[in-house]
């Protein structure tokens, strides 16, 4: 984190102002050309410990969040709980005194319950990272997909997103409106009545239930994975029906929503109109292929974390669908 | 045993006392009020208390505790139970059956009862089982319960979720004359929910319970209190729509009461912002409308009584995730403070229909023979310094447990002496 990010942890975007936001994204365009050296190391986090206590099955959020640490020259350390002592029955807070004894400098938290990191920060003295809790918050998501969306289109303030899917069990979600608000992005959210948490529009959003409407004249689509792990069931009555009426698709919102933007304005900002939907969709029902974006000649940003196919995620293993979001 | 309680502001609702008054206490009953001793020439007393300046009332009478013996003695005892409630101004305590084993046959109630007799601080009333191991299912021994000293029942925590268990219930227990408690909450509505569906829920990302969870089993429960012509008491009442439907049902003249605790009256969803699991209860913290809309049922007369639900959890259990901690916070020594500060000072409630709240309207709904200040009653009377403030210290409780939301709070209106039949069971020091 740069210098002039003052607080100890890092719990949410909620409570980020947006100076700090943009001295992180900031920060991170100066280390992203690490990743394309043949020698991918710096001495930034040299001498200090991170751990990464990750109560959740986690591929992408945690090799990402080892891997930087790794490159920064960190002593990086890897706690699954269904390898530690928690399979015993060591509470969070057990687990947070135990660790505070070991005098990491930084902890990655990720956990099933929302406000676990904040009971983390509580305990410990060293700095906590929320990399997802429940469905509140996974900051550094939502910073990577501003930081996504500003390399992409050069600027944040005043662009129009569409988030599209399942809201209420979406961290990702709130943490991405939380930010992009901060950073003057308009936000709009669409879904089922069933996946919109109500009270909704109080966040300040404009609330659809249509997709067509909804992102019409969006400058970014995201389309979030539909959290069967996290539904009690019934909120939606079959993938068919869902893919029908919210999927995106060239037919009806694609043609429209991915075209480039025909104004001039576009081309000043950047380019043609890209839009952030899921790479290699696949599914039945008319969904997006990578060869229709292509020759739409619209941009599909892999965001990273809208990896699941709906079509497929419904048939697959529960367990295995946990991972990430 | 003589005491002379002298010169204190006395406030008997039951009898629509308020004037200052001496208070004479023989052998454990109220002897005397007045300026004269009960009889000529009469001996003098063994014990004066000064109530100079104080408020001299009847003992509070809670309807909604929980004392965790049987089976949870590390959460709370009877013995330290009714001492948190001597500490708060209960003198009489009526405790919820989900214990281990559940209140659910005569030999518990006896059990508690006895308990109560030896190691007790203050009257304890049992409230009985509505249903077998309170499953929802089969009705418990109710008649037996009633019997072994049972003034109500109730499957507290649970509700009764099936309607016709419900009817049952009602048509069963309207033959001894007691109410039926129910904890209003559709549970297939409340799902995964830990906190109160609104703005905060949809900030926290945290499962949220709506409003109408608790309303549809009040208005369905009004319902069949009306099919059976029993007694509905409404535990814990925390919702505008519930309290509608009850102000309803009231002036339709059906037999429908409720209570409401000070913690769904002091503090709303917003306590859930910093994931503290002493702000997660059943039913949950709701919003400031909700709490308004309860402020409203308290002055216009449609919540009856202000009870605690006193719930004792271990630190362990409580120092949790949010998600995984279980419901409930305790309330017997905040009780009064809270009313005080939030009721009184706030202008809810005058003082004496605060303190009638707490003493002859929980007695009268639920037909305990307390709550009064009336000559030959038990002598069970608090003294109150309506207008001292005190700081909340959880660590100064008498409460086994230490899970109260309230503590470091600055609260005015506070609890110097409690007496049950006669004895005096606490004073506050200093």
């Amino acid at each position: 984190m740069g210098t002039g990010v003052k607080r100890k942890d890092l719990l949410g975007t909620r409570d980020l102002s947006a100076e700090e936001i943009g001295l992180i994204l900031d920060t991170a365009t100066s280390m992203k050309e690490i990743a394309s050296r043949d020698i991918k190391k710096v001495p930034t986090l040299r001498g200090k410990t991170i751990i990464n206590l990750f109560y959740e099955p986690s591929t992408r959020t945690r090799t990402s969040f080892e891997i930087a640490g790794k490159w920064m020259s960190a002593d990086v350390i890897n706690i699954s709980t269904s390898s530690s002592s928690v399979v015993k029955g060591e509470t969070l807070k057990d687990t947070g005194l135990t660790l505070q004894a070991m005098h990491p400098d930084v902890v990655v938290i990720r956990h099933a319950a929302a406000g676990a990191p904040q009971i983390l920060a509580g305990l410990l003295k060293a700095s906590v990272i929320n990399a997802g809790d429940g469905a509140h918050e996974h900051p550094t998501q939502a910073l990577l997909d501003l930081f996504t969306i500003r390399e992409k289109r050069g600027t944040l303030a005043g662009l129009k997103v569409a988030i599209v899917g399942d809201i209420l069990h979406s961290r990702v979600a709130r943490s991405n409106i939380f930010a992009m608000q901060k950073m003057g992005m308009q936000v709009r959210v669409c879904g089922p009545a069933t996946m919109l948490p109500r009270y909704m529009d109080r966040l300040g959003v404009e609330v659809f239930h249509r997709i067509e409407p909804a992102i019409a004249d969006v400058d970014i689509i995201m389309m979030l994975r539909i959290q069967l792990e996290r539904q009690g069931g019934g909120l939606f009555p079959t993938l068919r029906e869902y893919s029908k009426l919210f999927g995106l698709n060239l037919a009806r919102g694609g043609r429209r929503a991915l075209l480039p933007d025909p104004e001039p304005g576009g081309k000043r900002r950047g380019g043609p109109h890209g839009r952030a939907v899921p790479a290699g969709r696949r599914a039945s029902g008319g969904q997006l292929t990578q060869s229709e974006v292509r020759r739409s000649r619209s941009e599909v940003w892999d965001l990273g974390h809208w990896t699941s196919d709906i079509g497929r995620s419904f048939h697959e293993n529960p367990d295995r669908r946990r991972a990430g979001d | 045993m003589r005491i002379l309680i002298e010169g204190g502001r006395v406030i008997d609702p039951a009898n629509k006392v308020d004037a200052v008054l001496d208070l004479w206490i023989e052998d454990g009953r109220i002897a005397a009020l007045g300026p004269q001793p009960p009889v000529r020439n009469a001996p003098p007393p063994d014990r004066v208390l000064d109530a100079r300046g104080k408020v001299v009332c009847p003992g509070f009478v809670d309807l909604h505790v929980h004392l965790r013996e049987p089976g949870r003695e590390d959460k709370e005892t009877i013995a330290t139970g009714t001492r948190a409630a001597a500490r708060g101004g209960f003198t009489s305590v009526c405790c919820m059956p989900n214990t281990n084993p559940v209140n659910d046959n005569q030999s518990v109630t006896e059990f508690i009862l006895d308990r109560a007799r030896k190691e007790g601080a203050v009257n304890v009333f049992p409230v009985g089982a509505i249903t077998k191991g309170q499953q929802g299912e089969e009705l418990a021994e109710i008649g037996e319960l009633v019997r072994a000293g049972c003034l109500a029942i109730s499957d507290d925590g649970k509700p009764v979720m099936n309607a016709e268990i419900m009817r049952r219930a009602l048509e069963y227990a309207g033959m001894f004359s007691i109410p039926v408690i129910q904890h209003a909450e559709d549970l297939h509505m409340t799902g995964k929910g830990v906190m109160h569906e609104g703005l905060v829920s949809t900030d926290l990302g945290l499962g949220g319970i709506p409003a109408a969870s608790e309303a549809v089993i009040v208005a369905r429960d009004i319902l069949l209190a009306e099919l059976t012509g029993s007694h509905l008491h409404v535990a814990h009442v925390s919702t505008a729509e519930a309290i509608r439907l009850i102000r309803e049902a009231k002036a339709k003249g059906l037999h429908v009461t409720c209570e409401v605790t000070p913690h769904h009256f002091a503090v709303t969803d917003e306590a859930v912002r910093s994931f503290s699991t002493n702000a997660k209860m059943s039913p949950p913290l709701r919003s400031s409308r909700h709490v308004e809309a309860i402020k409203a049922g308290l002055t216009d007369g449609t919540i009856d009584a202000i009870a605690t639900d006193h719930a004792p959890h271990t630190v362990q259990e409580k120092e949790q995730e949010f998600d995984y901690a279980p419901n409930g916070i305790i309330g017997l020594e905040t009780a009064f403070g809270l009313t005080m500060t939030v009721l009184v000072e706030g202008e809810v409630l005058t003082l004496n229909q605060a303190i009638a709240r707490l003493t002859s309207e929980p007695a009268r709904i639920f037909n305990l023979p307390k709550g009064t200040l009336s000559v030959g009653a038990d002598a069970d009377v608090t003294i109150l310094d309506p207008t001292r403030e005190w700081v909340v210290d959880v660590r100064k409780f008498a409460s086994k447990s230490r899970n109260s939301p309230f503590h470091g709070w600055k609260l005015r209106g506070e609890v110097l002496a409690t007496i049950v039949g006669g004895k005096v069971v606490w004073e506050l020091e200093g």
